[in-house]
Formats: structure tokens, C-alpha cells, sequence
């Protein structure tokens, strides 16, 4: 049994111009251990459908429904706030693009590393002041005792980061969801982070949910990858097949696009034209149509089913792009 | 023949904090410069510098033969038609509360070009330039996407009929799919008005498909300069190396055989940067002699030129 389970997920949000719908219909499973990338641009609804996991859409405006969303054994649409809470940090957590904005400016790095652990793990003062130093010195802050009476400015992004991670994993989650946790960072801090993401991954089989528009970041960190696209997953696959046979026009698209710093010359880019479409209209055919170089026929008649290409790699997409 | 600018010398220092050190590079006409560095090694200041939007300390900045640093404000403002500057946040560069037709024509009025009767069919020659629809002249900012916004400001800067253009992180915010139209818009241009670009860039990929020369910059200083060929493929600045070497790339054949040069620790405080060489407290081959001084710069190639003495030991 997968350990996440997402079932026709949708949510949208009433807006003063109408229902944006910001996810529709998504559907995926997460082993234990395994890595899942989701990519896609600004307004795909990669952060949504993370948020919607994790029972973060305040609703309203927000509106999240689905056939089912099964998470180590629970229900989570049963959840009420007070139970989604208790899971939150202690079965769950997240980490987010900016830590600035995730950590409390006015509270001691100490203060708020101690606070999950008081709370979930229900450690005394004493002992979850240890266990922060332990963490803190896993995610690699050195002299991590000295620096618990430190306030979230006098950290670098870097270490800022570190923390974010720390206190997420610190009631060792079965699943970690990073949302963009690297865009902010230099490369050479974004590469120590990965490291450290691997390495925890490996050592504890955290499942991890890996949010990036980075395909490079992805291509050495996941094990398979969801496409997403207007709020749909338009393909999924193992890692290796989707870089290598990608099936849908968007992520050949998307692949076209990405610059690389590897391999002979540099070749003009091959950009998407156009806009991604606006989510408060109505979407009847495939959502990338308008943009798209390899459509054929059968994309102005109908909307793409999922085609199977192999096993777990399948894209909702009429062009013939696996043979 | 002379470069159409060439930077000599230049320091930008605040206090102990010296933010811009010693730089000395050059650029021709129709060429691009791409200056790539972390968060805080001087880059953007870098560029501020040459349009002189932050004096510099000391230092010459000659465009077209003129030390810019030495100019008066009225000759300097009459030079600055020809330099340019774009930057990564396009809407906080446009004034909310201007239509784009107003936009780009404040640009021409500013500097008395194509008054009167001939404005509107110029604007509308320059939106179509940067591939804007006629139909966006009356929009204003906050009903222009990422992308259309950095056409605007792109095309607010060639209004002006500007030889050279600094491009400040200017694809930095844009999604992979936008990021590669401003890209190849900015490489078009290129080649159809032969403007020269200073492209300042934390993105090794994309400074590798814009520039013809790269300079790779750590704490206020260029560590490494050479044609672009050259420094991807054989780098040589241990920084350079770690860097490009940290960068990922979208293949996971290739990501799971890489190796990774990783950095211990985070950048130096600026105001207290280590003595002799700014990298050697994270270099990886760092040896006692790093502390002595600040290394020259070790020629290479032709045009290639990296500072790190132990360059010079047989290899």
C-alpha cells in the first residue's frame, strides 16, 4: 500500500472574478522512500496541490475536494483541523521557498527549534534542547549550541534554510514535502542542501515531495516525476523515461526551454510561445493546445486521455512523441 | 581598435565593505559580456557602476574612449542614450501608473527623439520590435505578465538607440518558457542592431547561452576570465570549477555520474574578507601561501586568465 494516496484532487478558490480553478483532478501514489518531483511553471498548481495535502488551503476563498486523499493508514479529507494538526510537523511537514517568512523574526532559533519538539514529541525543556542541538547539527550548522540563542537574521539563507529543515524533520516525518526549498539559494548552497536531502532520505526512507520548476535539480534528486500543467498532471513517469522519452508536448516544451551549463555549444532555445491559460475559463480541450509545436488532429476534437507507455510513465497527450 | 568600453581599476567600496575590487574587463561593440557570480560577490554593483547609478571609488569606466567617472552630469546624461540598463524585477522598474504606449514614449521625449507627429508610429515600430501586439499600448503594468513586462522594459531601453545594454538578472524571475523567449528576443536584437550586453546572471546555463566572454566574480573580485568555449569547458579557478560543477543538469544519467565539488560554509562577512586570496576559506586546494597576498592574475590562453597561484604549479 502506497504511503500517499491522492484521488482526483481539485481546488479552487472564488475569486471577485470568478472560481479559479487552481487544481483539477490530480491523481498519484507515494511509496515510503521514494522521491516524487512536481514541476511546472509559476500557476500550475504544483503549491496547491502540496497545500491541499497537507489540509493548509484556508477555506474559504479556498474549496478542496477529492475521492480520496489516504496518508499512512487516515483519511485526511475526514481530518478535522485539530486532528490535521497533530499530523502536521509530527506524521508531515513541509518546507517552503522562503524560511524568512516560515520563521518567527522575534523568536530565538532555539525557541522555535524546541517548540515542535515540546509539542509533538512532548519533550520536557531539557530534552528537546538536546535533541534541537542534535538536529541542528545533522543539517550542518556548526557550533549549533552556541547559535540557539541566535535570531533568524543573524543566520544566512543557507543556514536559514537548514533550520527550516531541521525542525521539519525533527519528529521524523514519513513525508516531506519541499516547495521550491532551493530556488532562493546560490547554486553552491543549493547543492549542499541536496546533499543533505539525499543523505536524510537514504538514512531514514523519508518520502520526499520535491516542488521545483528546476528540471536539473529534479533530474538528480527524484525518482519519478509529475508533470503539471493548468492544474493537471499532463504526464508521469520514472525519471529516466521522462527525460529521455518525454510524451507530452509541454514537457518537450518545457526540456526545449531549459538552458544547460553541459554538453556541445550552445544551441538557440526552443521557447513555448505564448501564456499559460487563465484558470477561471472553462477547459475543454487539452489546456497546453494554444502553445503547443507537436499537436496534431485529434487535439482540436477532444481533451487527451492518460495514454500508457510503460509501466508508471503515461502522458495525457494525442502526438505520437514515444515510439 | 579600441573595445566599446573598457573598465579599468574599478573599486566601489562602502566603508570596509568592498563591494566592487580592482575590476578591469572590457567589451566590444555587438559582443556580450556575461558577469556571473553568487548572491553578494558585486555583480549588480558592478553594473550600477558603469552607468554610474553608484559612483565609483576609483577606477576608470571608458565607453567609447569617455571616462564616464570624470563627466559632468549634463554631458553624462546626454551619453547615457547609449547605455542602458534592464533589470530582474521589470514591474517595480515601470511607473504603475503609465499605459506601455506612455511608457515607451517618455523614454523618447526624455532624450527629444521622434517628437510630434512621428511618436505614435515609433512606438508602435519599438513594441513590434520586442514582439509586443499593438493591442497591449494601452495596458498598464499590472495587467502584463512577467514576461510582457520585460518586453516593455527591454523596449523602453531601446527606445533610446543605446549601444550598449546592462542586463541585470533580467531573466532571473521569468519561468523556464518565458526565460527562453527574453533570452532569444535579447540574442535577436543582438544581431539585428548590434548592441553589446554586460549580461550579469547567478545562472551559469543561461550566461553560457547569452555571452561571448564570461567573468566569473567571488567577493568583489573577478576570480576567473575567458571566452565562453574556454571557461565551460575547462575552468579553471577552483571557485569556477566548484560552481559550474554545482550546477544541475536536466539528464539523470549524467546527475547520478557527476561529481560534485561541494563548498563547506557560506560566503565571508565582506567587510572582513579573508587576507590574500577572498576563496581560500572555502577553497578545496587551498595551501598556506593563499593567506600571503592577493594572487595575480595567472594567464592561461589567450584571452583566458584566472587568479589562483596554484595554477602556476606544474600540472
Amino acid at each position: 500500500m502506497p504511503l500517499l494516496s491522492v484521488r482526483n484532487l481539485t481546488t479552487r478558490f472564488a475569486t471577485d472574478r470568478g472560481v479559479v480553478r487552481a487544481v483539477s483532478g490530480v491523481s498519484f501514489d507515494l511509496e515510503e522512500g521514494e522521491v516524487l518531483g512536481l514541476v511546472g511553471e509559476s500557476g500550475s498548481g504544483k503549491s496547491v496541490t502540496a497545500l491541499s495535502i497537507m489540509r493548509l488551503v484556508p477555506e474559504p476563498p479556498g474549496r478542496v475536494t477529492a475521492d480520496a486523499i489516504e496518508f499512512d493508514g487516515l483519511d485526511l479529507m475526514r481530518l478535522s483541523e485539530a486532528e490535521a494538526r497533530e499530523i502536521r510537523g509530527a506524521r508531515m511537514a513541509m518546507v517552503f521557498q522562503d524560511p524568512m517568512r516560515s520563521l518567527n523574526p522575534v523568536l530565538t532559533i532555539g525557541r522555535q527549534t524546541t517548540e515542535v519538539l515540546r509539542r509533538h514529541q512532548k519533550l520536557d525543556g531539557k530534552a528537546a534542547r538536546r535533541r534541537a542541538i542534535e538536529l541542528l547539527e545533522m543539517v550542518g550548522i556548526p557550533m549549533a549550541e552556541r547559535r540557539l540563542g541566535a535570531y533568524p537574521h543573524q543566520f544566512s539563507g543557507g543556514m536559514r534554510q537548514r533550520v527550516m529543515i531541521a525542525m521539519a524533520l525533527s519528529c521524523n516525518p514519513r513525508l516531506l514535502i519541499a516547495d521550491e526549498a532551493t530556488t532562493a539559494l546560490d547554486v553552491t548552497i543549493q547543492a549542499q542542501i541536496i546533499d543533505l536531502v539525499k543523505r536524510l532520505q537514504r538514512d531514514r526512507g523519508t518520502a520526499v515531495i520535491w516542488i521545483s520548476h528546476d528540471l536539473g535539480v529534479v533530474a538528480g534528486l527524484c525518482d519519478r516525476v509529475n508533470v503539471m500543467y493548468a492544474g493537471t498532471v499532463v504526464e508521469s513517469g520514472p525519471i529516466r523515461r521522462l527525460f529521455h522519452r518525454p510524451g507530452h508536448g509541454y514537457t518537450v516544451g518545457l526540456m526545449g526551454s531549459t538552458p544547460r551549463v553541459d554538453g556541445a555549444a550552445a544551441h538557440r532555445l526552443t521557447p513555448i510561445e505564448g501564456l499559460p491559460p487563465n484558470l477561471i475559463d472553462p477547459i475543454t480541450l487539452c489546456p497546453f493546445l494554444p502553445r503547443c509545436r507537436v499537436a496534431v488532429a485529434a487535439c482540436h476534437e477532444r481533451p487527451p486521455a492518460p495514454r500508457q507507455f510503460a509501466a508508471g510513465h503515461w502522458a495525457a497527450c494525442f502526438a505520437d512523441l514515444v515510439r | 581598435m579600441s573595445r566599446l568600453l573598457e573598465v579599468d581599476g574599478l573599486d566601489v567600496h562602502y566603508g570596509a565593505v568592498k563591494a566592487v575590487d580592482g575590476l578591469s574587463f572590457g567589451v566590444d561593440r555587438g559582443r556580450t559580456l556575461g558577469l556571473v557570480g553568487e548572491s553578494g560577490c558585486g555583480k549588480s554593483t558592478t553594473g550600477y557602476a558603469i552607468l554610474q547609478l553608484v559612483r565609483p571609488s576609483a577606477g576608470r569606466v571608458l565607453f567609447d574612449g569617455a571616462d564616464l567617472c570624470r563627466l559632468d552630469t549634463a554631458s553624462l546624461r546626454r551619453l547615457r542614450r547609449k547605455l542602458q540598463i534592464i533589470f530582474q524585477d521589470a514591474h517595480a522598474s515601470l511607473n504603475p501608473r503609465l499605459p506601455v504606449g506612455d511608457l515607451v514614449g517618455e523614454a523618447l521625449d526624455i532624450h527629444g527623439l521622434f517628437p510630434g507627429a512621428a511618436r505614435a508610429g515609433r512606438i508602435r515600430e519599438l513594441l513590434d520590435l520586442v514582439g509586443l501586439a499593438g493591442h497591449l499600448i494601452e495596458r498598464y503594468p499590472h495587467e502584463l505578465s512577467g514576461g510582457q513586462a520585460q518586453r516593455v522594459a527591454i523596449c523602453r531601453a531601446l527606445a533610446v538607440e543605446p549601444e550598449l545594454i546592462v542586463c541585470d538578472e533580467p531573466v532571473s524571475a521569468l519561468d523556464v518558457s518565458i526565460q527562453a523567449q527574453i533570452v532569444n528576443l535579447l540574442q535577436d536584437l543582438q544581431q539585428r542592431l548590434g548592441l553589446a550586453y554586460i549580461f550579469i546572471s547567478h545562472d551559469l546555463s543561461v550566461v553560457r547561452h547569452m555571452s561571448d566572454e564570461v567573468a566569473v566574480m567571488y567577493l568583489g573580485k573577478i576570480v576567473e576570465l575567458a571566452g565562453k568555449e574556454r571557461i565551460y569547458a575547462a575552468p579553471a579557478h577552483p571557485y569556477t570549477r566548484s560552481l559550474l560543477s554545482a550546477v544541475p543538469v536536466p539528464d539523470p544519467d549524467l546527475e547520478a555520474k557527476r561529481q560534485r565539488i561541494i563548498l563547506k560554509g557560506d560566503l565571508p562577512d565582506p567587510a572582513h574578507p579573508p587576507s590574500g586570496c577572498r576563496f581560500r576559506t572555502r577553497c578545496p586546494i587551498t595551501i598556506e601561501r593563499c593567506a600571503a597576498g592577493d594572487p595575480p592574475p595567472q594567464p592561461l590562453a589567450a584571452g583566458h586568465w584566472a587568479k589562483c597561484i596554484r595554477l602556476s604549479e606544474g600540472s
